[in-house]
């Protein structure tokens, strides 16, 4: 059951093949039997979701179903859940339980999607390793020994090994496609404002965007249109109307135009990643597309400008984590100084720490117009460079990550070297543009991502493209061993 | 030496929404502690801001009734720093560019001028909630409940000379915020409250000198008495060769000083930034020209107008247009008084006053109407009753016991304006005081306020002193 895709397992579950609740408790069994090995799911609702599962066949029975009833996930812990802990990976909230659904919960759960439980992450989705967190790092299910990405590795290892067929993510500068492409799985994006931000505990409020993880384009097509939409609990969500993704997956790429950003294919990037990324645009000329260089003058300034504006945000965003109302609090504090100081001193971990310290220096008094501001007007020259190329094609392509998935432990001491790994993706983020991570190739067994990046709002047209590179590659349908 | 003295004002009024500026919760004074504070105002993980929309319009308002700018697009910014009371360790706030901006009002001094003073800027933020330190055995109490009230911080320039100017500026935006609507002006409660920077200077000095910030005075009394007392003490620094030090010190008003809460070293670095959980707040002019048509007549229009339709004083206009609802109580007045505008303005400023006054009663808790008051302004108007009797009369309306023509005619207390029955009683009093009579002819005619009290006397105050008066003087004359 776990090799078929949403759209069959909907048509499993209307045709009586299976129930639901059949359908979760495999799902349940495979988490129990293999996630051991990978550390991907922190909490595991089993009883909620068979629970859902028999209250998705009641609607399934009733003919009121959407594509996702009884359709089982596994949800980022940066999500808040109703009656469930959400930790955000971290020990200052291993003891919050939050009093309200995210706004993504609850659109899953009215779509009558099952939860399964909540995955592991790099704390408060700080990483690119998922090494953060404070219940240890997830493995790569291609090979043990290495990362599986960050922060939202669980979910991106889950899929990977098919513990669920969809996971939810978050990406502040590429911590879904990064995951996804180190992990071999789908993963999209969307446009900043598309998925409410409502209940997703906040990094860098103007670079958060939720999305799904799916073996594949289709499948993930399905999960964004049930994630999206406006909410007018998140000022920064757009009013516009929900594309229904899925049904122009089928569009024929015949003119598109693919732009290939010569920033992204310089120095760093590995040979074979580069060779794989290449074959992938071949196929996409076999397919009709255009293909031609273009430019981002810019790119070579996201990693800095977004390790300025990102820091500051979650300085000021992770304040609210002070051991007074929720959330960790230090034993026996002498004064409201002592209170602040260890329980936040013993509640973060060092990332976390390294950036609060960081995005505090960069908006005190004196370096604030050096720093913050700078760093604001280079996102404006960064989003206007793709602005501009915009002008001249549909998609822009490239690589996801410069290596394949790294060893456990390698770049955990070297933060600048760990964040270069996110050079690819972060510029999205600062634009706000949408933009997935697809399956197009193998590296000594392992994974490699394709990239499209596409115009805002322009998230059917990118699901397109992925759906028809999938119809004629199988990279997506590849598993990694001993997860059969 | 003779010192100058700078003051400017920072005033904190709480607009008068049903919920709070990012929440849905309740902005309802005195509810059980934590009970009005949902999961934004908390601070939770996850949880997001969204604007009221209510407080927009106010704001505007605010700035169209003190010629200010009312910015088409301002930001919501983050003022960072941490504090129990403050649950998401930063305070939305506006910080580079504010909804109000660059205006000014004009205040009456004692000596009959007027000083403009300018009105800096007007933004929009979130109140904190409170710290509760007695009752918790050595802990501090957190009560959520005023965490996310909506607030209006009006920022004078520092244009005020005196701690009576700082008063009168004080009031008269504390009359503009209640006649706008957009504020209680509540200073019990806490819905109308101030921040004074206090400076002086050598006379003639351009240059200013070091300020003090007096935190939180909440009652027009403590402002005056919390800047001259500090107005003293730093006369006394510097006078006794010190300087003064820029600090922030807190008015106790059972003691009657400032003290020392934190000096400019100890201040924090609030590290404002925008609020990326917001957009930038734009207005356009339809919108703001929509406001403008909402905006009921202002104090000083009105106190102009009064002058001009009532033939009325500037002083005894401004007193009357102090707040929106004596003005309105004085036009009923007139209308039901059938006019009489000068007469209206004695009674509700005189005996009115007075009693309200005296039992610590605001306006809109009269006990008398204006309908009744005019009523009875009437009967003094058409002669009924005199100025005098009319007291006694007003008595009877405090004590509710029926309007005016019921109680004169219950009472008795109607004038006798009849000629020949005034000449009788007059001639009874004559006869019955000859020698009084001899004096008077004798040239002391002081003696005439004499027969006119035994007249008096003998109508219990009835006779209309006018025509006691001419009769008087003609039968004494013959």
């Amino acid at each position: 059951m776990y090799q078929k895709t949403i759209a069959e397992l909907a048509a499993g579950l209307r045709a009586g093949e299976f129930s639901s609740e059949e359908l979760t408790r495999s799902y349940l069994d495979r988490i129990e039997k293999h996630d051991e090995k990978l550390n991907s799911v922190l909490t595991l609702t089993a009883s909620a979701a068979l629970e859902a599962a028999k209250a998705a066949d009641k609607r399934l029975k009733n003919g009121d179903a959407t594509m996702l009833t009884g359709i089982p996930y596994l949800h980022k812990d940066i999500f808040c859940t109703l009656g469930v802990r959400t930790s955000c990976g971290s020990r200052m909230l291993d003891n919050f339980e939050a009093p309200y659904d995210a706004t993504v919960t609850a659109q899953l759960k009215e779509a009558g999607a099952v939860m399964l439980g909540k995955t592991n992450m790099d704390e408060f989705a700080m990483g690119s390793s998922n090494e953060t967190s404070f219940y240890g790092p997830v493995k790569n299910p291609w090979d043990l020994e290495r990362v599986p990405g960050g922060s939202s590795g669980g979910s991106a290892a889950a899929v990977a090994a098919r513990l669920a067929p969809l996971a939810t993510g978050t990406d502040t500068g590429g911590s879904i496609r990064q995951p996804a492409a180190l992990c071999g799985v789908t993963g999209i994006k969307p446009s900043y404002g598309r998925v409410s931000r409502f209940g997703m505990i906040a990094f860098a409020s103007s670079l958060d965007q939720g999305g799904p993880f799916a073996t594949c384009a289709e499948d993930a097509a399905h999960m964004l249109e049930a994630m999206s939409g406006f909410d007018r609990r998140d000022s920064t969500s757009i009013d516009r109307p929900v594309d229904h993704y899925a049904e122009g997956l089928a569009e024929d790429l015949c003119g598109l135009k693919i732009g290939l950003p010569r920033e992204y294919f310089g120095e760093g990037l590995d040979a074979r990643v580069g060779a794989a990324v290449e074959a992938a645009i071949e196929e996409y000329r076999t397919l009709g597309a255009e293909v031609r260089e273009i430019s981002l003058p810019n790119a070579s300034l996201a990693v800095p400008a977004y390790y300025v504006v990102a820091p500051a945000e979650c300085s000021s965003n992770l304040s609210r984590m002070d051991g007074v109302r929720f959330g960790y609090r230090c034993d026996n504090p002498r004064d409201l100084e002592d209170l602040y100081t260890r329980s936040r001193g013993e509640g973060f971990g060092a990332e976390v720490k390294r950036r609060i310290m960081v995005g505090t220096y960069a908006l005190s008094a004196g370096y604030y117009d050096a720093y913050y501001l700078k760093a604001q007007q280079v996102r404006r020259m960064i989003r206007d460079d793709f602005v501009r190329a915009f002008e001249d094609v549909d998609i822009i392509m490239g690589p996801v990550t410069p290596t394949t998935a790294f060893k456990l432990g390698e770049k955990a001491d070297d933060p600048v070297t760990m964040y270069l790994s996110d050079t690819y993706t972060i510029a999205v983020n600062l634009a706000g543009l949408p933009a997935m991570s697809v399956p197009a190739g193998m590296a000594e067994g392992l994974p490699v991502g394709l990239q499209l990046i596409g115009n805002y709002f322009d998230e059917g047209r990118l699901l397109n493209a992925a759906h028809k590179f999938q119809q004629v590659t199988d990279w997506h349908t590849r598993m990694p061993a001993g997860f059969e | 030496m003779k010192w100058e003295v700078v003051i400017g004002l920072e005033i904190h009024a709480q607009l008068a929404t049903k919920s709070k500026i990012f929440s849905g919760a309740s902005t309802a004074y005195g509810a059980a502690p934590n009970t009005q504070a949902c999961a934004v105002d908390l601070g939770l993980p996850g949880v997001l801001p969204v604007l009221n929309a209510g407080v927009v319009s106010m704001a505007a308002k605010f700035g169209l009734a003190t010629h200010s700018a009312v910015a088409k697009r301002s930001v919501f910014a983050r003022k960072n720093y941490f504090y129990p009371d403050l649950p998401k360790g930063y305070q939305i706030s506006q910080f580079e560019l504010p909804i109000v901006h660059d205006g000014y009002i004009d205040i009456d001094l004692e000596n009959a001028e007027t000083r403009r003073i300018g009105i800096t800027r007007a933004h929009l933020e979130e109140d904190a909630g409170k710290s509760l330190h007695e009752d918790f055995h050595g802990e501090t109490g957190i009560d959520l409940n005023r965490a996310g009230t909506p607030l209006l911080e009006i920022v004078s320039e520092p244009d005020m000379r005196s701690a009576r100017e700082a008063v009168a500026y004080m009031k008269k935006i504390h009359a503009l915020v209640r006649y706008l609507g957009i504020c209680d002006g509540n200073m019990q409660e806490g819905s109308f409250r101030c921040d004074a920077n206090v400076s002086i200077r050598p006379k003639g000095q351009e240059a200013f000198g070091t300020r003090a910030e007096i935190k939180n005075i909440n009652s027009f009394r403590f402002v005056e008495r919390a800047i001259n007392y500090e107005i003293e003490r730093q006369i006394d620094v510097i006078e006794g060769g010190g300087e003064v030090v820029q600090e922030t010190r807190l008015y106790d008003a059972d003691r009657d000083e400032t003290r020392s809460m934190r000096s400019k070293e100890e201040a924090n670095d609030y590290r404002y930034f925008p609020d990326p959980d917001l957009l930038p707040l734009e207005m356009d002019q339809a919108f703001i020209d929509a406001v403008e048509k909402t905006l009921p007549e202002l104090p000083d229009a009105k106190r102009d107008r009064f002058i001009q339709a009532y033939d009325l004083s500037r002083y005894d206009a401004s007193a009357l247009t102090a707040s929106r609802e004596l003005a309105d109580f004085f036009e009923c007045t007139v209308e039901a008084a059938g006019g009489e505008g000068k007469l209206s303005a004695n009674w509700v400023m005189g005996e009115l006053s007075g009693l309200l006054n005296k039992e610590g009663r605001d306006i809109s808790t009269s006990p008398v109407s204006p309908e009744r008051l005019g009523g009875m302004l009437q009967r003094i108007k058409d002669g009924t009753i005199s100025g005098k009797i009319a007291k006694q009369v007003f008595e009877a309306m405090w004590n509710d016991e029926g309007d005016a023509d019921a109680i004169i005619e219950k009472k008795g207390l109607k004038q006798i304006t009849d000629t020949g029955a005034i000449e009788k009683i007059v001639r009874d009093v004559l006869d019955a005081n000859p020698r009084q009579v001899e004096q008077y002819k004798g040239g002391q005619e002081k003696l005439l306020g004499f027969f006119v009290g035994q007249v008096m006397k003998a109508t219990q105050g009835k006779a209309n002193p006018g025509e006691v008066n001419k009769i008087l003087k003609g039968l004494l004359s013959a």
